[in-house]
C-alpha cells in the first residue's frame, strides 16, 4: 500500500468484508415456502426446508436473476456455469446438516465499489458473489433449560458478497457497506434491513507494519449496524496491536462483537474442526445462466446511485455531499426529482432560483421529516405536487421562506395540503411597498443610536434592522424587499 | 409368484372388467397371504389398514365408470424407503421409528392416480445399504425359495413379496444393484431405469447420483406397465429428464431379436463366478443366438474398478444425505443427554445400525480435507471413464449381458462377517448405476439346488423397452417353477378360487 494508507499506532490494517444479504424473492431458495420476515415460528416451512427424508431441492430462478442483477450493478462478471456445493456441519438451525452454497465455482466474479472517505476516494475490489440458502434461527434468550429452533428462515435465498482485503480503515469499511447496501436497495435486490437480518456483515481484519507481510486474520461475525462495525474494528485493531507489542501471537479465530462492552470476544465454537467437506450437490445440475436473462437485466438496470449522484452534481449544481445525501435514500431521490420536473411547470419556480430553493427545502425540511417519520411524508398531502406550489409562493414573494417552513411542518403533522394551511392562517407575506416602508421607518425611528452607529461604519447592524422589521411584522415581512428599502433609507455607511 | 386370479396386468384388467373377481376380493387375498407368511418370510414391515376400504371404493366407482388404466385396482407393495403419506417410512432403521410421511413420493403418486392399491411397505437393508436385507433393524426377510437363505438386498422385502405371491407387483430402489440382485435371488424380473427416468422425490436418498426407483414383477409386460406409469419429468426433482415414457412401450413391442447385437464382456465371466451360473448363462446365450441374436465381444477395461469407485462415491453421498437424521426435527431422539453434542452422538449411535455407521465413516473420510482429492475426486474421474467405455461399447452392440450375481442366494450369516465379500456381490450390477444406464435382471430357471439364476442385461440410455423385450424372450424360454413357499403355503383354503392357475 502506498502513501496515504492510514496508520493506527504505526500499523496498517488489512480488512476484507463478507456481506450476506437476503434476496427479495417471493419464495425460498429451494422450495416454495414464502420468504417473509416476522411470521409465527415454524409456519413458513415444508418437507424440503425441514429436510424431511425423501425431499429434494428445486432452484428458485428468481434468486439467480437477482444475484445476476446485483453482480452487473457492481461490475462483476457473470460466470456462465456455476456449481452448487454442500457445506457440512451439525447445528439445530441447519436442517439438512449441510448448507447448499457455492464454493469452487461461484455465480459472479470480480467487480468493485468506489468508496469515499475524508481521506479521499478509492476502489474496493469485489472477489466474488455467490448464492446460498440461509439457516434457521436458534433462540436461547429467556428460555430456561431449552433452546428453541425457528426454521422460517431456513432456506431463504442469500447472496454472499466477498470483498478483496482492500479496505484500510474503519471509515472505508463503513462507507463500503453503506454503498453496497444502497446499491442493493436501488436495484431492488434486497431491502438491506440490518435490524431484520437481511444485510449481515462479517469483518476479516489483520494488522501489519507498513511493508511487512500480512498478519494473522481474525474474523468478527455478524456485526449488525454500521456504528458497531466501526466500534468493533477500532477495538479489534487495538487488541491485535496490544497483543503484537506484548509479543503474543494473534490466534486465527472467530469473534463476536459485544455492543454492551464495546469489545470483541471469542465465539463459543460451533464445531472444532472446520472441515466442511464441500462437494458438488448431486441433486442440482450445474447452473447454466441464461444469457438472454443477463442481457435483459443489463438493459433494465435502473440508474445506479453513482451515476445519479454524478448527474445531480453536473446538471443540478448540487454539491457532492448533498447529492449523496439525497441519492442515499431511493424514495427521497425520487421525491426530489419529481419536484425538479414540477418546478418547470410553475412560472414562479422555473429557473435556477426555483431549483436552489427546492434543493435547500428538500435538504433541510423534507429530510428532517423523512428521518423522523419515514417515507409517508413524501406522499399524500405533502407530495411534490403540493410542496412545489408552496415553494412557488416563496419565490413569488407571497410567503417568506421561514413561513413556508413552518407551514410545511404543520402540513406534515396534520397530513393536510400546505396551501390549505396558508389560506387558513391567512399567512400572506407582507410585500407591499407601502406597508414595508412604514415598518422600516418605524424601526429606524425607534433605534436612533443604532442608526447613527451604522452610518458611522458599523455595518453589522444592518441585520439588526432587518431583524427588527421581521419581529415587528411577526415574520411576515418579505426580507429581501425589506433589505432593499433599508439600504435606500440608510444609505451606505461611511466611516 | 402366482395368485388364483390373474397371471399378468393384462389378464387382471380383463378379469376386473369382466367381473370375474372384485378388487376387494383380490386385495383381501393378498393381505391374508401376507399375514400368513409374515413369520416365515417377513417381507412386510407395515400393512396398509386402508387397503380394503380403497378397494371397496374402487369397486363402487368402477360400476359406473370405465377404469382409467389396466393398473386400476392393481395391488402392489412399496419398499419402506419410499414415502407414502400418513404411512410409516422407517427405511428399516430405528432412527425413523414412529415417523409418518407428510407426503407421497411422486412415482408412487403417479401409480396411485391410476387407481393402484398399496398393500404395505416392505423390508430392506437399513437405508438401502446392503445386499441381503440382513441389515434391517427389524429382522431379515427370508428367501421364498429357501428360507435359510437371504432374498438379496437391499430391496429384499419387495423381491420376496412378489416371489412368494404376496403381491403381483412391487417397487424397490437400486443404487448399486439393490433391485436387480434380489430379483435374481428371488427369481423375478427387477428393473433399474436410466438415471433421470423416474423422479426420486419421496425416495429417501442414499446416493443421490446413483439411486433409481424400479419395479419387481413376474412378467416383463407388467414391469413395463409400471415403468411407463411412473416415468417422466418431475418439477420436484431437478435430476429428472422429460423423456417420453411411451417410447419404452413402442420399443418393447417393436424390438426384434433377429440381428440384435449382444455385447459380452469376457473379463466379467472369469474368476469368482459360480459354475452353475456360468453354465446357465452359456445356455441362455445359445438360445438367444438361435433366435438370431449376434454376439459381440466387448471390453470394459475399467469396469473392474467399479466396486472401488462405487464405495467411495456412494458412501460419500450417503454420509452427506444422512446428516439430516440428527434427532432434532423428527424420528428418534436419544433421551437424557447433557448437551447438544451428546444428543447428536447418542441419537445417531443408537439410531443407526452397524453397516450404516460403517458407510457414514467411509464417506466422511473420502470427502474430508486432505483425502477428497485422492478419493472422492479420483473416483469421479474413473466413473467418467467407466461411463464412456459403456457408451463406446454401445456403438458396437445393442444390449450387454452379464450374470446378475456371482452366486445364487447365499445363506444367512454367510457374508455378514466380512463386509468386503458382501460388497463384492454387487460386482456386476454396480457399473450400470455408475454409468446411469438402464439395466434389469431376468430369471432363467433354477440351478441344481433349486435356486434361481439371474441374467443381467444393460442397455444404452433410455432403452428399457428393448431390454424388457429381450427379458420377455428369456422368460419364455426359461419358465420358472414355483418357489418352495408356494408348496408349503398354497392359496388360502376356503378361498373363493382355491385352484392355482
Amino acid at each position: 500500500m502506498s502513501e496515504g494508507t492510514p496508520l493506527f499506532r504505526g500499523y496498517e490494517i488489512v480488512v476484507g468484508l463478507e456481506v450476506h444479504t437476503q434476496l427479495l424473492t417471493k419464495s425460498k431458495m429451494f422450495c416454495r415456502c414464502e420468504n417473509r420476515f416476522g411470521a409465527p415460528p415454524n409456519t413458513l416451512v415444508c418437507p424440503v426446508c425441514l429436510a424431511h427424508p425423501g425431499s429434494l431441492p428445486v432452484l428458485n430462478v428468481q434468486a439467480v436473476r437477482l444475484g445476476v442483477r446485483a453482480g452487473l450493478a457492481a461490475g462483476c462478471t457473470v460466470n456462465p456455469v456455476s456449481v452448487f456445493e454442500r457445506k457440512h456441519y451439525f447445528y439445530p438451525d441447519l436442517p439438512k446438516g449441510y448448507q447448499i452454497s457455492q464454493y469452487a465455482h461461484p455465480l459472479l466474479s470480480g467487480g468493485s465499489l468506489r468508496v469515499r472517505t475524508g481521506a479521499g476516494e478509492r476502489f474496493i475490489r469485489i472477489h466474488r458473489m455467490h448464492l446460498e440458502e440461509d439457516a434457521g434461527k436458534n433462540l436461547h434468550a429467556g428460555i430456561p433449560d431449552k433452546s428453541h429452533v425457528d426454521l422460517n428462515r431456513a432456506g431463504v435465498p442469500l447472496l454472499e458478497i466477498v470483498s478483496e482485503p482492500d479496505i484500510r480503515s474503519p471509515d472505508e469499511a463503513v462507507d463500503y457497506l453503506k454503498r453496497l447496501r444502497q446499491l442493493l436497495r436501488a436495484t431492488r435486490v434486497s431491502d438491506g434491513n440490518m435490524e431484520e437480518g437481511s444485510f449481515r456483515c462479517d469483518i476479516n481484519l489483520s494488522v501489519r507494519r507498513p511493508g511487512a507481510p500480512y498478519g494473522t486474520r481474525v474474523e468478527i461475525k455478524n456485526v449488525n449496524s454500521f456504528r458497531f462495525v466501526h466500534k468493533a474494528m477500532l477495538f479489534e485493531i487495538d487488541r491485535q496491536i496490544d497483543a503484537i507489542e506484548a509479543g503474543e501471537p494473534i490466534r486465527q479465530e472467530t469473534r463476536l462483537f459485544d455492543p454492551a462492552s464495546g469489545t470483541t470476544k471469542p465465539m463459543r465454537s460451533k464445531e472444532e474442526a472446520l472441515d466442511y467437506r464441500y462437494f458438488p450437490d448431486p441433486d442440482l445440475p450445474p447452473l447454466r445462466v441464461d444469457m438472454a436473462m443477463v442481457e435483459e437485466e443489463r438493459l433494465a438496470m435502473p440508474e445506479l446511485p453513482e451515476r445519479r449522484v454524478a448527474r445531480f452534481v453536473e446538471t443540478m449544481g448540487l454539491t457532492l455531499s448533498d447529492a449523496e445525501t439525497i441519492v442515499g435514500e431511493e424514495a427521497l431521490a425520487a421525491y426530489f426529482e419529481e419536484g425538479v420536473s414540477l418546478l418547470h411547470d410553475h412560472p414562479a419556480t422555473k429557473g435556477e432560483k426555483g431549483r436552489d430553493r427546492w434543493i435547500s427545502f428538500v435538504l433541510s425540511e423534507v429530510l428532517r421529516e423523512f428521518n423522523l417519520r419515514g417515507e409517508e411524508v413524501l406522499g399524500g398531502a405533502t407530495a411534490p405536487s403540493a410542496t412545489v406550489p408552496l415553494i412557488g409562493k416563496v419565490l413569488s414573494g407571497d410567503l417568506s421562506f421561514s413561513q413556508a417552513k413552518e407551514v410545511y411542518h404543520t402540513a406534515v403533522e396534520e397530513k393536510v395540503d400546505p396551501l390549505e394551511i396558508v389560506s387558513r392562517q391567512n399567512l400572506a407575506q407582507i410585500s407591499g411597498e407601502g406597508e414595508l416602508v412604514a415598518l422600516v421607518e418605524a424601526v429606524l425611528a425607534e433605534n436612533p443610536v443604532e442608526v447613527e452607529s451604522y452610518r458611522k461604519g458599523k455595518d453589522r447592524l444592518f441585520a439588526f434592522f432587518v431583524g427588527g422589521v421581521m419581529k415587528k411584522s411577526r415574520g411576515k415581512a418579505n426580507p429581501e424587499k425589506v433589505g432593499e428599502i433599508l439600504r435606500a433609507k440608510l444609505g451606505s455607511p461611511s466611516p | 409368484m402366482k395368485n388364483p386370479f390373474f397371471v399378468s396386468v393384462a389378464d387382471f384388467a380383463r378379469g376386473r372388467d369382466e367381473g370375474r373377481f372384485t378388487l376387494e376380493e383380490v386385495t383381501a387375498y393378498f393381505l391374508d397371504r401376507t399375514r400368513l407368511l409374515s413369520g416365515e418370510i417377513h417381507a412386510c414391515l407395515s400393512v396398509n389398514d386402508n387397503a380394503i376400504n380403497r378397494a371397496r371404493q374402487l369397486d363402487n366407482r368402477l360400476r359406473g365408470e370405465k377404469p382409467p388404466s389396466p393398473l386400476t385396482g392393481y395391488p402392489l407393495m412399496i419398499k419402506d424407503n419410499l414415502e407414502v403419506r400418513d404411512m410409516p417410512t422407517t427405511c428399516a432403521s430405528r432412527i425413523l421409528e414412529g415417523y409418518r410421511s407428510l407426503r407421497t413420493a411422486t412415482a408412487v403418486s403417479r401409480l396411485l392416480s391410476l387407481g393402484t392399491i398399496i398393500l404395505g411397505k416392505t423390508n430392506l437393508d437399513e437405508f438401502a445399504m446392503g445386499s441381503s436385507t440382513e441389515n434391517s433393524a427389524f429382522g431379515p426377510t427370508r428367501n421364498p425359495w429357501d428360507p435359510s437363505r437371504v432374498p438379496g438386498g437391499s430391496s429384499g422385502g419387495s423381491a420376496a413379496a412378489v416371489a412368494a405371491g404376496l403381491a403381483p407387483l412391487s417397487l424397490g430402489s437400486d443404487t448399486g444393484g439393490s433391485i436387480r440382485q434380489p430379483a435374481a435371488f428371488c427369481g423375478v424380473i427387477g428393473v433399474k431405469p436410466t438415471y433421470g427416468r423416474i423422479s426420486r422425490s419421496g425416495l429417501v436418498a442414499f446416493a443421490s447420483s446413483l439411486d433409481q426407483i424400479g419395479p419387481f414383477a413376474v412378467e416383463a409386460e407388467d414391469a413395463l406397465e409400471a415403468l411407463v406409469a411412473m416415468s417422466g419429468a418431475d418439477p420436484l426433482d431437478m435430476t429428472t429428464e422429460g423423456r417420453d415414457p411411451e417410447e419404452m412401450r413402442r420399443d418393447f413391442t417393436q424390438t426384434s431379436l433377429s440381428g440384435l447385437r449382444l455385447g459380452i464382456p469376457a473379463a466379467l465371466f472369469g474368476e469368482g463366478l459360480d459354475n452353475s451360473i456360468r453354465e446357465r448363462l452359456a445356455d441362455v446365450r445359445k438360445g438367444l443366438s438361435s433366435d438370431g441374436v449376434r454376439e459381440e465381444e466387448i471390453e470394459l477395461a475399467h469396469a473392474a474398478m467399479g466396486i472401488n469407485v462405487y464405495y467411495v462415491l456412494a458412501t460419500s453421498e450417503a454420509a452427506s444425505n444422512l446428516c439430516r437424521f440428527d434427532g432434532v426435527r423428527y424420528g428418534f431422539r436419544a433421551a437424557g443427554s447433557a448437551n447438544l453434542r451428546e444428543m447428536y452422538e447418542e441419537t445417531r449411535d443408537k439410531g443407526f445400525g452397524l453397516e450404516v455407521k460403517r458407510r457414514i465413516l467411509l464417506g466422511t473420510f473420502a470427502l474430508s480435507a486432505g483425502y477428497q482429492e485422492a478419493f472422492y475426486r479420483k473416483a469421479r474421474k474413473v466413473q467418467a471413464l467407466i461411463r464412456q467405455e459403456f457408451l463406446d461399447a454401445f456403438s458396437r452392440c445393442d444390449v450387454i449381458m452379464t450374470p446378475t450375481s456371482p452366486t445364487p442366494a447365499f445363506s444367512f450369516g454367510e457374508k455378514t462377517g466380512d463386509p468386503l465379500s458382501m460388497y463384492l456381490s454387487d460386482i456386476y450390477t454396480i457399473t450400470a448405476n455408475l454409468a446411469g444406464l438402464p439395466a434389469l435382471s431376468v430369471p432363467a430357471g433354477v440351478d441344481a439346488d433349486g435356486l434361481p439364476v439371474g441374467v443381467h442385461l444393460i442397455g444404452p440410455p433410455w432403452s428399457e423397452g428393448r431390454l424388457l423385450a429381450v427379458a420377455r424372450e428369456i422368460s419364455r424360454r426359461w419358465p420358472m417353477p414355483l418357489p418352495r413357499v408356494h408348496a408349503t403355503h398354497g392359496t388360502i383354503p376356503g378361498g373363493k378360487r382355491g385352484e392355482e392357475k
